[in-house]
């Protein structure tokens, strides 16, 4: 996204912020006869109205499997299926959809690249080099193929800010096969140089493996600029339905890859000892996939588009320095991660001596949502010396009220336990 | 914020004492019988020590690191075995628990008030049937 096409765009309006919100029929339910206020979109979002019709439309009108029949309905499901492919692809940059493979969520993603990538090029001694902010799901299954292979694991640290400590990260990459990490710091909402990481992993011979499940949703996200191998991210968290996600890669890294899941669907040719496998994307995408999904996939990425990701990302650091402003304001409550200017949409936090489990039910009683608990992190909560914090994030539809809201209630907290 | 709605009747005085000054904390050395356990989703973590002698608990000690809920049910749960004979805190269950507490509780935090007496009945089960690694120590 260029300075000049971003300057082009106004800012979200709060009309226009009304009019998503009335798009999310979620957001009439009123849990405790409270309004609900929404502020864990960063471990799934809510879906509009228009992401549910599609799915609702396909099951209705064209469900059948696809890549097989020859009638008409599985052939609208099959152009469907193949038309949220290209979707996909246009929206995070690259002009290739046959990159873009179907797959269950972004952990299916990472254990995928390494099953498939890692035990083909991984020997014993080789290193695979993580961060200390990554999701436990682009941390096991490096665990796993180290362990399988004799491959070792190592750490760029995470400083006291919350931010990646980058002073060796040449030492850490020198005879490093795989750098894998987060663009987005789920717990932190520290954004990572993603062009800087891959152009060093790059230079190292490494390949760069990149958890884009808090970033695709939330900021203009460009593959080919980003300049990394791999990708990863899940519809869930950007509008879509559960049950898909997706795992870019380059086109030359996947065509050389062996299969991961096999069985329908991802062959060419069967004989009862063996058999030869299917060109990509079908080559990872064995057995019937997730096809309604898939079409409200479509509709989602419709959705943002039109809304534009470089407005949504903005008004979502608006929120952010907003709840930033309020929060540092209460006695007692003690943010983690960097200032606004590294970080995006995800503030978590700790209120006096209120476990988080605490403070999340008190304002769970108001209607308010937020995720309380390690967040998939529990190294990086050992690093904080917190065993769990409280977390709310923030997308488009959330206001400045609820924020407001939010606040509130963490006072409703301190007053149940006797907090100044 | 006056309206409490509810919260102040889960969140008791007494519940925020037991949190905030939990009975019977720390460790013994070398308990006769030991576990400790978390709970994987939050991360709450709870280790429970006895002293057993002629088939009661003689002394509990228990460290751990929660929400008020789990660190209030576990302190309870120690005052209320102190002393009691083994045979006993076999009938002890969630009921037990739920009565100490005084409320109920929703789904989602009921594996919090449970913690304390599943780590309790963990370190019983190990001592009287252990496994063969264990007898090996």
């Amino acid at each position: 996204m260029s300075l000049l096409a971003g300057a082009a765009q106004a800012p979200l309006t709060e009309t226009e912020v009304a009019r998503i919100r009335a798009d999310f029929p979620i957001l009439k339910e009123r849990p405790h006869d409270k309004p609900l206020v929404f502020l864990d979109s960063a471990a799934s979002s809510q879906k509009p109205v228009q992401v549910i019709a599609a799915m609702d439309d396909y099951y209705r009108r064209y469900h059948a499997n696809i890549h097989r029949g020859v009638y008409h309905i599985s052939e609208l499901a099959t152009e469907a299926y193949e038309e949220a492919r290209r979707k996909v692809a246009r929206f995070i940059g690259t002009p290739c959809s046959g990159e873009c493979i179907f797959v269950r969520n972004a952990t299916e993603a990472l254990n995928l690249v390494a099953y498939a990538w890692g035990r083909q090029h991984l020997r014993a001694g080789d290193a695979i080099v993580l961060t200390e902010m990554e999701h436990h799901s682009n941390l096991v299954p490096w665990q796993i193929l180290a362990q399988a292979t004799g491959a070792v694991l190592r750490f760029v640290r995470v400083d006291d800010n919350g931010v990646l400590d980058l002073s060796n990260l040449d030492a850490l990459l020198s005879g490093a096969k795989i750098f894998a990490f987060t663009a987005v710091s789920n717990t932190l909402g520290t954004v990572n140089d993603v062009r800087e990481l891959s152009a060093r992993a790059r230079a190292a011979g490494a390949i760069s493996v990149v958890d884009a499940c808090q970033a695709v949703p939330r900021m203009p996200v460009d593959v080919i600029d980003w300049g990394c191998d791999f990708a990863a991210f899940s519809a869930h968290k950007m509008l879509g339905p559960t049950g898909i996600g997706v795992l870019w890669g380059r086109k030359a890294l996947l065509d050389a890859m062996p299969p991961f899941l096999s069985g329908g669907g991802m062959i060419n040719v069967v004989r009862l000892e063996s058999s030869t496998y299917a060109d990509v994307p079908a080559r990872f995408e064995a057995g019937t996939p997730a096809i309604a999904e898939a079409v409200g996939f479509g509709a989602a990425v419709d959705y943002l588009e039109a809304i534009g990701m470089a407005r949504i990302h903005e008004y979502e650091l608006r929120l952010t320095e907003y709840a930033l402003a309020q929060l540092a304001r209460i006695p007692a409550v003690i943010i983690y991660g960097p200032p606004l200017a590294q970080r995006t949409g995800v503030v978590s936090m700790t209120v006096g001596d209120i476990h988080a489990h605490d403070l999340a039910t008190i304002l769970d009683s108001e209607g308010i949502c937020v995720r309380a608990g390690h967040h998939c992190n529990q190294p990086l909560m050992e690093k904080l010396g917190v065993s769990a914090t409280a977390r709310a994030s923030f997308y488009l539809y959330n206001t400045r009220s609820e924020i407001d809201a939010l606040v509130r209630g963490i006072g409703k907290a301190k007053a149940i336990f006797k907090i100044a | 914020m006056n309206d409490l709605s509810g919260m102040d009747d889960l969140y008791r005085d007494f519940i925020l004492d037991h949190y905030r000054n939990p009975r019977n904390a720390g460790t013994l050395e070398h308990p006769d019988a030991t576990f400790e356990d978390n709970n994987p989703l939050c991360g709450d973590k709870i280790r429970m020590d006895l002293r057993i002698k002629d088939g009661a608990v003689s002394d509990v000690r228990f460290a751990g690191r929660g929400c008020a809920i789990s660190m209030a049910s576990a302190s309870l749960l120690t005052e209320q075995i102190k002393g009691m004979p083994l045979s006993e805190i076999a009938k002890l269950g969630k009921d037990a628990v739920l009565a100490n507490v005084g409320i109920d509780i929703s789904a989602a935090r009921l594996k919090c008030a449970l913690l304390g007496i599943k780590v309790l009945k963990q370190a019983l089960a190990m001592k009287y049937d252990p496994s063969p690694e264990e007898e090996a120590l």
